[in-house]
C-alpha cells in the first residue's frame, strides 16, 4: 500500500510525535555527560539533575532576598502583559479589521495606513515607547500591541474581503442593514479567523514580550532568562526557554480548542493544524 | 388589465468598453415563471442580477409595479444562488428565522426567549414543505446538496417575496434530486403566488418549468471583434405546458450545450 493512504492509530501516533522530542533530550544528554566528564564544573551544558534543582530552586523555594516563588511570579507578570497586549490587539481587529474589509469607505482610507504600519519594525518603535510611556508596563503591553495588531488587523479584514458575496447580498434579501449584517453574518463568520489571526499573533507577542522585559523590567520570564545570563547559569535559562515555549504550545491548543468548540460549523471538514 | 410586473425599457449593461447586455425591451406579467437559457457569457445571469439590483444597468431601466428598482438588493425580491446560498454558520431553523430577526431587532437583530420561540414555530410549516424537519438543527455543510438548495430557497421564501430569482439552483445536482427539486419549486411557486425568474442551462428544466422562456444570444456579430456587440434577447416564447413540443423529450440528450441549442430552437421554432 502506498504510505499516503496509510493511517496509523492513536498511540502510533502519540509514540511516532514523541521520537523527536526524545532524540532531542538524549542528544542533550549525552553531549552534557561527555562535557562533564572533562570538566566537572562545566556551565554550558548542565545535568539534567542540575536543572532539575534549578527548576525546583526557582519555582518551590521562596526568593532569600524577596521572599517570591520567582517562576511563578515572572510567569504570572509575563502573561498578564501578554494577555493584555493580545486582548487590545484584537479588539483592533474586531473593530478595524471589520470595518476595513467590510466598509469600502474606511477601506480606501484606511487599509493603506494599516498596510504602512505593519511594516514598521515593532522592536524599533521601543525606544520611543520607554521615552513617551517610561519604563513601566504601559510601555511593554504598547509594544505587544504595536507589533501584533497591524497584522492580525489585515488578517480579519482579507477573512471578511472573502466572504462569498453571495451571503451578502442574500443578508441584503432578507432584510439586514449593514449594522445587523456584521453582528449576525460578518462577525461570526470571521470569528475562527480571528483565533487564527490570535495564534499567529502570538508568535510576534511571546519575541515582543521577551525583548521589552529584557531591556526594561523587573520580572517576567524575559527579564529573568537576561539576569540569570550574567552568571551563566544555564541551568535556569534552559528550563525558562522550556517552560515559554511550553507556555506558548498550551496557549495555541487552548484557542485552537475553544475554536473547535464554539464554531463547530467551520471544523466539520478538513483536518486543521 | 392589470399593469406589468416588470416593464423593461432599452435596458443595456457594458462592462468598460464591452457590451453585455444590449436593447433588451421587456414586459413581464405577474405571476409569470420566466426561464432564462442562452449559450455561456451571454448575460443572462448578469440580467438576473440587475433584477436583484446586484449589479445596476449602464443604459435604460427597469420598473417594477410601476416605480425604478431600488438601487440596492430588498427583500421584495428573493434569490437563490447556485453555491453559497445559506449561512454556514447557521442551523437549517437558523437560517429560517433570520430574517424575521432582522424585522424585528433592528439593533442586535437576534431573538430571544418567548420571541425567538415564536420565530421557530413559524418556520416549522415552511420545514416540513421542505422536508428538513428532522434536520432543523444540523449545520448546511452537514446536509446534502439537494438540502441545502431547499433550504436556500426556502430561506429566500421566508421574507414572502413578489418575486423570486435563480441562479442555476440546480445546476450542482444529481438528475433524479433535480426532478424532486422541480416538484417543490412549482408548488411554491403556485402556493406563493411570485413572479419567478430562473437561469438554467438545462433545456428540459426551461420547457418543464417556465410559462415563458427568454432565449439570450447575440443578434449582430463582428467576426473580427466578436466582443464589440451584446446579447439580448432573441427569443421570447410563450410556453404551453399541454402542448409543448420538448426537442429531445425522449430523453437522448440530458442537457443541451447553449450553443447548439439556439440552432435547435430555430430548427423547431417559428420565428415570432
Amino acid at each position: 500500500m502506498r504510505i499516503i493512504n496509510r493511517t496509523l492509530s492513536r498511540r502510533a501516533a502519540i509514540l511516532l510525535g514523541s521520537i523527536p522530542f526524545a532524540l532531542l533530550i538524549g542528544a542533550y544528554a549525552i553531549a552534557s555527560h561527555l562535557r562533564r566528564i572533562d570538566n566537572p564544573a562545566d556551565k554550558l551544558l548542565p545535568s539534567l539533575g542540575s536543572m532539575g534543582d534549578a527548576i525546583w530552586r526557582m519555582g518551590f523555594e521562596a526568593d532569600k532576598r524577596s521572599g517570591d516563588y520567582l517562576l511563578w511570579l515572572d510567569t504570572v507578570d509575563s502573561l498578564s502583559r501578554l494577555a493584555v497586549g493580545i486582548f487590545i490587539s484584537t479588539l483592533l481587529a474586531i473593530g478595524l479589521g471589520i470595518s476595513i474589509g467590510f466598509i469600502p469607505h474606511i477601506r480606501r482610507g484606511l487599509a493603506p495606513f494599516v498596510a504602512t504600519l505593519s511594516l514598521i519594525p515593532p522592536i524599533t518603535i521601543l525606544p520611543i515607547l520607554f521615552i513617551i510611556f517610561g519604563l513601566g508596563e504601559t510601555s511593554k503591553v504598547m509594544l505587544i500591541t504595536i507589533g501584533t495588531a497591524p497584522v492580525m488587523i489585515r488578517c480579519v479584514s482579507q477573512a471578511v474581503m472573502e466572504i462569498p458575496r453571495e451571503l451578502i447580498i442574500k443578508a441584503e434579501t432578507l432584510g439586514a442593514s449593514t449594522w445587523q449584517m456584521i453582528t449576525r453574518v460578518v462577525l461570526p463568520q470571521v470569528m475562527p479567523k480571528l483565533i487564527t489571526a490570535i495564534r499567529l499573533g502570538l508568535v510576534p507577542a511571546w519575541i515582543f514580550l521577551i525583548s521589552a522585559e529584557a531591556i526594561a523590567s523587573t520580572s517576567g520570564l524575559g527579564y529573568r532568562i537576561f539576569l540569570v545570563r550574567r552568571y551563566l547559569a544555564m541551568d535556569v535559562i534552559l528550563p525558562y526557554v522550556a517552560w515559554i515555549t511550553l507556555l506558548a504550545f498550551i496557549l495555541d491548543r487552548l484557542l485552537l480548542m475553544a475554536s473547535r468548540r464554539a464554531f463547530p460549523w467551520n471544523h466539520l471538514s478538513g483536518d486543521s493544524l | 388589465m392589470r399593469d406589468p410586473k416588470f416593464m423593461i425599457r432599452n435596458l443595456s449593461k457594458s462592462y468598460g468598453e464591452y457590451p453585455v447586455l444590449e436593447r433588451i425591451n421587456l414586459d413581464i406579467e405577474a405571476g409569470a415563471f420566466c426561464t432564462l437559457v442562452g449559450a455561456s457569457g451571454c448575460g443572462k445571469s448578469t440580467f438576473l442580477r440587475m433584477l436583484l439590483s446586484q449589479e445596476l444597468p449602464s443604459g435604460g431601466n427597469i420598473l417594477m409595479d410601476g416605480v425604478p428598482l431600488p438601487q440596492q438588493p430588498t427583500p421584495d425580491r428573493g434569490i437563490v444562488f447556485q453555491r453559497y446560498s445559506v449561512f454556514p454558520h447557521l442551523t437549517v431553523a437558523e437560517n429560517l428565522t433570520i430574517g424575521a430577526e432582522f424585522a424585528a431587532r433592528k439593533l442586535t437583530g437576534r431573538l430571544f426567549g418567548r420571541a425567538r420561540k415564536k420565530a421557530r414555530d413559524d418556520i416549522a410549516e415552511l420545514l416540513e414543505t421542505i422536508g428538513l424537519s428532522p434536520a432543523a438543527n444540523k449545520y448546511p455543510s452537514q446536509l446534502s446538496g439537494g438540502m441545502q438548495q431547499r433550504l436556500a430557497i426556502a430561506q429566500a421564501l421566508t421574507m414572502k417575496p413578489g418575486v423570486l430569482l435563480l441562479d442555476e439552483p440546480f445546476g450542482a445536482l444529481d438528475p433524479g434530486i433535480r426532478n424532486d427539486m422541480h416538484e417543490l419549486l412549482l408548488g411554491l411557486w403556485k402556493a406563493h403566488d411570485m413572479t419567478i425568474f430562473m437561469v438554467t442551462h438545462d433545456i428540459h428544466e426551461a420547457f418543464k418549468l417556465g410559462t415563458r422562456m427568454l432565449v439570450f444570444d447575440k443578434l449582430r456579430d463582428d467576426p473580427v471583434t466578436p466582443e464589440a456587440y451584446g446579447a439580448t434577447i432573441t427569443y421570447d416564447l410563450p410556453i404551453d405546458l399541454s402542448t409543448a413540443p420538448l426537442p429531445g423529450a425522449n430523453g437522448e440528450t440530458d442537457e443541451t450545450d447553449g450553443i447548439n441549442f439556439s440552432a435547435a430552437l430555430m430548427a423547431t421554432m417559428p420565428v415570432p
